[in-house]
């Protein structure tokens, strides 16, 4: 059972869910934009994929796919901006048209361009071409792989996802991906499957690492262990299943005030497929401009102001929940 | 009272501190000593919890300790094999009890 200090210290009227504006002000705290180090990518909605805890509800039906106009837009803004990372996400960024535009183009005006990858588009058999450009470009890739167990995988992918996710862990293993020493860099992106909060991410690590080396000789850099964001078709998950007010409530419960510090909102600018701008991709989710006005990735001179506020909603709680989110 | 055991009960587990804070605190900072990394895993004490909680058939534990497990990453075939476990050792418990039964019996008869 639960006894930490945060359950021990509320009462039962606090039960319900505070809004994450007012337990800022609560705590005395400020949530505001420090020096834009990173330039997040959503390159659109379209996913192979229908997973039970994407908070954008990418699939295959939806239509939302950055264009090459918007693209070339990114990519200008990208070389007047120089940031230190270019994080590239979706849906499935390999379906879209531009991906290799942008990965061409990107990977020459920022020392480090990564893209997360479902790993079953990756390896489908469409685009062999492409994961020798990511080991030419030295692009990064973090992978979501949710857990060793199929069953539980598949229940939050899809069916067959879990053994298409070891076959192509080993394909990019085989090129070089995940070895220390290659440059070639291979993270894990595990988020749970289901309505509770992530295994601490040191435990995680050691466990995937002795697994999937023991059973299926893989071999990767780092893991990232993420909540799930109660957005999009995570939610209504959430909700169909009457778990919605209890998993916001676990949340809220593990606000942690010094993970404040070191939100990735502060120093991310997020685009959309369509140009826009935001804190975060869970405000892209959510639809909280930055600054809370609709500005085109076009308009933008340079970073985001130092010192401007950032757009918060009760989703907020997930990356404030335990160590935070990166 | 229409039922002995309601959810909302559980996370208020904290309040049996609240008549008896010095027994309270000890017992709360032993239990949450009990469950940290030590030579067993997180994962591995939550699974063994959630085993005892089926034995003692305590509702709040088993639904504590099943989001527990799940939240230190172990997975529906490993708690339920976990239940087997407790399982096994509750019908063994019986079985072999069934020994004095033979002894008792073979001394009594002919």
């Amino acid at each position: 059972m639960n006894t930490d200090c945060a359950l021990q210290e509320k009462g039962e009227s606090e039960r319900t869910l505070e809004p994450f504006r007012r337990i800022l002000l609560r705590h005395g705290l400020t949530l505001e934009r420090r020096k834009t180090t990173t330039l997040q990518i959503n390159v659109g909605l379209l996913c192979n994929q229908i997973c039970r805890h994407c908070h954008v509800s990418a699939g295959p039906g939806r239509k939302e796919n950055m264009d090459s106009e918007t693209a070339d837009a990114v990519i200008a803004y990208a070389g007047r901006t120089r940031f230190e990372t270019v994080d590239i996400t979706g849906g499935a960024p390999e379906l879209n048209p531009n991906f290799v535009k942008l990965i061409e183009e990107i990977s020459c005006l920022t020392p480090r361009l990564m893209f997360r990858s479902n790993l079953s588009a990756l390896t489908d058999g469409k685009r062999d071409d492409l994961t020798g450009l990511l080991k030419a470009r030295r692009v990064a890739i973090v992978a979501s792989f949710p857990s060793l167990n199929e069953s539980q995988a598949d229940s939050q992918r899809g069916d067959g996802i879990f053994r298409k996710s070891i076959a192509a862990l080993q394909k990019l293993n085989s090129l070089g991906y995940g070895h220390q020493g290659t440059g070639l860099e291979l993270d894990l992106a595990c988020n749970p499957a289901g309505a509770f909060l992530p295994a601490p991410q040191d435990q995680t690590t050691k466990r995937f690492r002795e697994v999937l080396m023991k059973r299926w000789g893989i071999v990767f850099n780092n893991l990232f262990a993420f909540a799930n964001v109660p957005l999009g078709r995570f939610r209504i998950w959430l909700e169909e299943k009457g778990n919605l007010e209890s998993y916001l409530s676990s949340l809220a419960s593990g606000f942690n005030a010094c993970a404040i510090d070191g939100l990735m909102c502060r120093t991310t600018v997020s685009v959309s497929w369509d140009g826009y701008l935001y804190d975060c991709d869970f405000n892209l989710a959510g639809g909280l401009h930055m600054g809370k006005r609709k500005t085109h990735v076009s308009e933008m001179k340079g970073q985001p102001p130092e010192g401007s506020p950032i757009a918060v909603g009760d989703h907020c709680y997930t990356c404030t929940a335990g160590a935070g989110f990166t | 009272m229409e039922t002995y055991y309601r959810p909302e009960d559980l996370p208020r587990f904290p309040d049996m501190g609240q008549k008896a804070p010095e027994l309270g605190k000890k017992f709360f900072e032993y239990y949450n000593a009990v469950f940290a990394e030590g030579a067993l895993t997180e994962r591995e004490k939550a699974l063994i919890a959630l085993s005892v909680a089926h034995a003692v058939q305590c509702p709040y534990c088993i639904h504590a300790f099943t989001q527990t497990c799940l939240e230190k990453g172990s997975n529906l075939d490993e708690m339920t094999e976990a239940v087997h476990v407790v399982t096994a050792i509750r019908g063994g418990a019986s079985l072999v009890h069934g020994v004095q039964m033979l002894n008792i019996a073979q001394k009594l008869s002919m």
